[in-house]
């Protein structure tokens, strides 16, 4: 089961509102390598992961991504809560107003809406477990190109703060990847 | 949100992130024990602090996990993402 915190993993500060940033971070809430897609993917693996370790990484790497798509949500709705519509059709959101008015919804940077084709599950640890990877790396590259587009350093902070995660997620599951290898080494018999 | 409301809420962030970064260290290195002390260590301060906080300003968790003042509180704001840093 799962219990909601009532609070951020880290603190999101918006020093002032960027309907235009905005319309860029809500990729990392519902693009492709966002943490709508981290999150499902490793809650998903988990069930045909061979080890016990390889099961916990997925399911608290899950967890956590759970906790930045709340961060990446939270700076959407900072950057765009007081904007009018105008302002939001400068930014190239006015066909986010005329659908969602002020909601966030599951799109990428260029509006394309969340599928499930962005993950996979082979049922194979091995090839599970090098998507994991990229993903993160994915990601990483992703936060780095958002990272660029502002200058705002409360929204920096954030960022840099959920691109270091990726970087330790990558190293976590590159060490599950070793050990999920030496398990499936140990179990043949010729 | 106050004043003391917002460092103590800074300060149960930072010790829950110290024991997350333990936690996925541990999930790929379960036989170090220095890490596992670190985290046993951390989730107490972590926990004792919590409940200070729960006390003051309401349940950060529900569904069992914390009680509540009269009225429930866990209604009250600010959300999270209300919460100006």
């Amino acid at each position: 089961m799962w219990i909601y915190e009532k609070k951020l993993e880290f603190p999101v500060r918006v020093t002032k509102p960027d309907v235009q940033m905005a319309k860029y971070l809500i990729t990392q809430y519902g693009g492709p390598d966002g943490e709508l897609s981290a999150s499902l993917r490793y809650l998903n693996q988990r069930y045909s992961m061979p080890t016990n370790k390889a099961k916990a990484i997925l399911t608290d790497i899950g967890t956590e991504e759970l906790a930045h798509m709340e961060i990446i949500a939270t700076m959407v709705y900072k950057l765009v809560k007081d904007a009018s519509p105008e302002e939001m059709k400068r930014a190239g959101l006015g066909g986010h107003y005329a659908q969602h008015d002020h909601a966030l919804f599951w799109v990428d940077a260029n509006g394309v809406p969340w599928s499930a084709k962005y993950i996979a599950a082979l049922g194979d640890p091995i090839a599970d477990l090098h998507e994991d990877m990229a993903a993160e790396e994915k990601a990483r590259a992703t936060y780095e190109h958002l990272i660029h587009l502002t200058d705002d350093p409360g929204v920096i902070e954030a960022l840099r703060f959920l691109r270091e995660r990726e970087v330790v997620h990558f190293q976590r599951f590159g060490e599950t990847l070793d050990h999920v290898h030496e398990y499936l080494n140990s179990k043949k018999y010729f | 949100m106050n004043r003391d409301q917002l460092m103590l809420l800074r300060r149960l962030q930072e010790l829950q992130f110290t024991a997350i970064e333990l936690n996925l260290y541990l999930d790929t290195h379960p036989d170090e024990k220095e890490p596992l002390m670190e985290y046993n260590r951390v989730s107490q301060q972590f926990n004792n602090l919590k409940r200070t906080y729960e006390d003051r300003y309401g349940p950060l968790m529900v569904f069992g996990h914390s009680p509540s003042q009269y009225p429930w509180q866990w209604i009250n704001g600010p959300w999270p993402w209300e919460i100006e840093y």
